[in-house]
């Protein structure tokens, strides 16, 4: 290996279809660090990728109910703790008065989770990705679809992953340098 | 045929199965129908024995429930045309045979307009004179809406647009089977228009005029909203078991699959979230407003053998519910889908006796909470059945999907991303 590390083999194809086709012959061969970059969503291809659901779901969840406690914490300390106030006749702390607040606190922090830990689980923001040193990524957000894999896939190697790209129909099947 | 037709089925989508073989679902249909009519007749008879009236709230509950799966069925073909949905093509079917079941509703209505008004509307039925001591000012003053001709007037109204909507979008539906012409799918949508604001319309009042007014002196401009938001959500869970039935009996498990129910149980969450949105709404404004005459709803309600089925309502209709439902792994999975569906049903069911019972045990003082009487379960089982039944009957009689609509194969191959 160059001194350089390498971030993988990038293989340009012009349909959805024919990198759907890709996706399932690369995982099928035993790729297992493959991902698609299309200009947009390609029906079933997460399937064809063989990638699991996201965890964000189960960050939202963490946020929406922080939401939730720091909502009930906040009205109670303030309304029956530190200062106790009494508003038309109701208790100083009355649940269904501290519902709205509880319910927007929980959509907030949830949405800003969902928001903000995808930014964190896709590693971004970040100024530069190896991808785009290929030569004709610039058309994935036209009318060319991208299928990549990864120096880290266990079975990679350069010469025997960009011969199998190849083999697959693609176009611009180039081995990017990770720098 | 022109080349804008969309092709018969053996074109359009040659490996689906869209007929019932012929009798193959007739043991079924005529169970439930057989079963239903016996429960039904036993349910009728014991409200007009009963002395005391509550054999027509038992009825009423039933009813309410009942007719609220017909209401979200036509709510949701309704939809699915003015948003011109491709995924839903596949059980729209479904849901347009449900709604056939409105003439029956409206036969089975007749013990409520009939026999009912006495236990039932007693309150504002008959208006006392001014000066006697039964003389009730809010009612008087709200005969001018709240009186037997216009009851009647405005219960046919509701039956004629019901009747009509579903006619007009089933009837069209079933045409395009033969004609296969796409000008009935742009039609439908421009209709769908007005026929969601009849239906939204006939619905919220439905509401007011068969629930509501049992208990005149109170109101509440969101309650038609509340008994919508329910009907829909009780529409998709039974229609998340219709198709899982029909499944078991061969049908529809090459056409309805994982994806759609995913769908299914998404909208079935999503309406049961509303739910609680609107009843909190209402709950909300009446707690913080304090006033007398809209908080001795939930003051009763509150004590007399109820104050543990608002508790059951929260989590049961919603905590419970959220948490189980808001998984995708969930809502992907049938059994557990059946089992939210079922419990979701219950629960509906739970929230008609907290809408309707507490009132008939207001007027005769018997404070008892939720009731299972023989009554209930009869009128229950009675008219649930001969809407399954019913809809079992038109199922066989036409395709199981609209085969040549021209979003068919969309809604084949629809993949949740």
């Amino acid at each position: 290996m160059s001194a350089s590390k390498t971030f993988g083999v990038v293989a340009e194809f012009d349909s959805a279809a024919a990198i759907y086709k890709a996706a399932k012959a690369t995982t099928a061969e035993g790729y297992t660090r493959v991902d698609a970059h299309t200009p947009f969503p390609v029906h079933g291809i997460d399937d064809a990728l063989r990638h699991g659901p996201s965890h964000l779901g189960w960050l939202v969840v963490c946020g929406g109910i922080a939401g939730i406690l720091l909502a009930q914490g906040m009205q109670w300390w303030t309304n029956a703790v530190d200062y106790e106030f009494w508003v038309s006749g109701k208790t100083p702390y009355a649940w269904p008065a501290t519902i709205p607040i509880t319910f927007e606190l929980m959509v907030l922090l949830a949405s800003l989770v969902a928001v903000f830990g995808m930014f964190v689980l896709n590693r971004l923001p970040r100024f530069h990705h190896p991808i785009f040193k290929h030569s004709s990524i610039h058309r994935v957000t036209d009318d060319r679809f991208f299928l990549s894999i990864e120096a880290k896939d266990p079975k990679f190697d350069a010469h025997g992953t960009k011969a199998f790209l190849e083999g697959l129909g693609a176009a611009n099947v180039e081995v990017l340098e990770d720098d | 045929m022109t080349a804008s037709t969309v092709p018969p089925i053996d074109q359009n989508a040659p490996t689906i199965t869209t007929r019932v073989k012929e009798g193959d679902l007739g043991g079924s249909t005529n169970l439930f129908l057989g079963v239903g009519a016996i429960a039904t007749i036993v349910g009728i008879a014991l409200a007009m024995f009963d002395g005391t009236g509550g054999g027509y709230f038992a009825y009423l509950v039933a009813y309410m429930f009942t007719l609220s799966i017909a209401l979200g069925a036509l709510f949701f073909v309704l939809v699915q045309h003015i948003t011109r949905a491709g995924w839903s093509v596949v059980v729209r079917r479904l849901a347009e045979n449900m709604t056939t079941v409105f003439p029956v509703l409206a036969i089975l209505f007749l013990p409520i307009a009939i026999g009912g008004p006495e236990s039932l509307y007693h309150h504002w039925w008959h208006v006392a004179p001014a000066g006697s001591p039964a003389y009730d000012e809010i009612v008087a003053h709200k005969a001018g809406y709240l009186n037997p001709t216009f009851f009647y007037v405005r219960a046919a109204f509701y039956f004629a647009v019901w009747i009509g909507l579903s006619r007009y979008f089933r009837n069209a539906s079933v045409a395009q089977d033969q004609n296969g012409d796409p000008a009935i799918t742009m039609r439908l949508a421009r209709r769908a228009a007005p026929g969601l604001l009849l239906f939204a319309i006939t619905t919220t009042f439905a509401a007011f005029d068969w629930i509501m007014s049992i208990d005149p002196h109170w109101f509440s401009t969101m309650f038609g909203v509340t008994y919508f938001a329910g009907s829909v959500m009780a529409f998709y869970a039974v229609l998340a078991l219709v198709c899982m039935w029909l499944r078991g009996k061969g049908y529809l498990g090459d056409i309805v699959n994982t994806e759609h129910y995913h769908d299914i149980g998404k909208l079935m969450f999503a309406f049961m979230v509303f739910w609680t949105y609107v009843n909190f709404s209402q709950y909300m404004l009446i707690y913080y407003a304090n006033l007398p005459e809209e908080t001795h709803w939930y003051q009763y309600r509150s004590h007399n053998g109820w104050d543990y089925v608002g508790p059951i309502l929260i989590f049961g209709h919603f905590l419970a519910p959220f948490a189980f439902l808001l998984s995708r792994h969930v809502k992907r999975n049938r059994p557990m889908l059946a089992f939210g569906a079922v419990f979701l049903l219950v629960m509906h069911w739970i929230d008609m006796q907290y809408l309707i019972m507490p009132v008939h045990q207001q007027d005769t003082a018997s404070a008892t909470g939720l009731e299972f009487g023989f009554d209930h379960i009869a009128s229950f089982v009675g008219l649930l059945f001969l809407f399954l039944g019913w809809t079992l009957r038109t199922t066989s009689s036409t395709p199981l999907v609209p085969e040549r609509d021209p979003r068919l194969r969309e809604s084949l191959k629809f993949h949740n991303i």
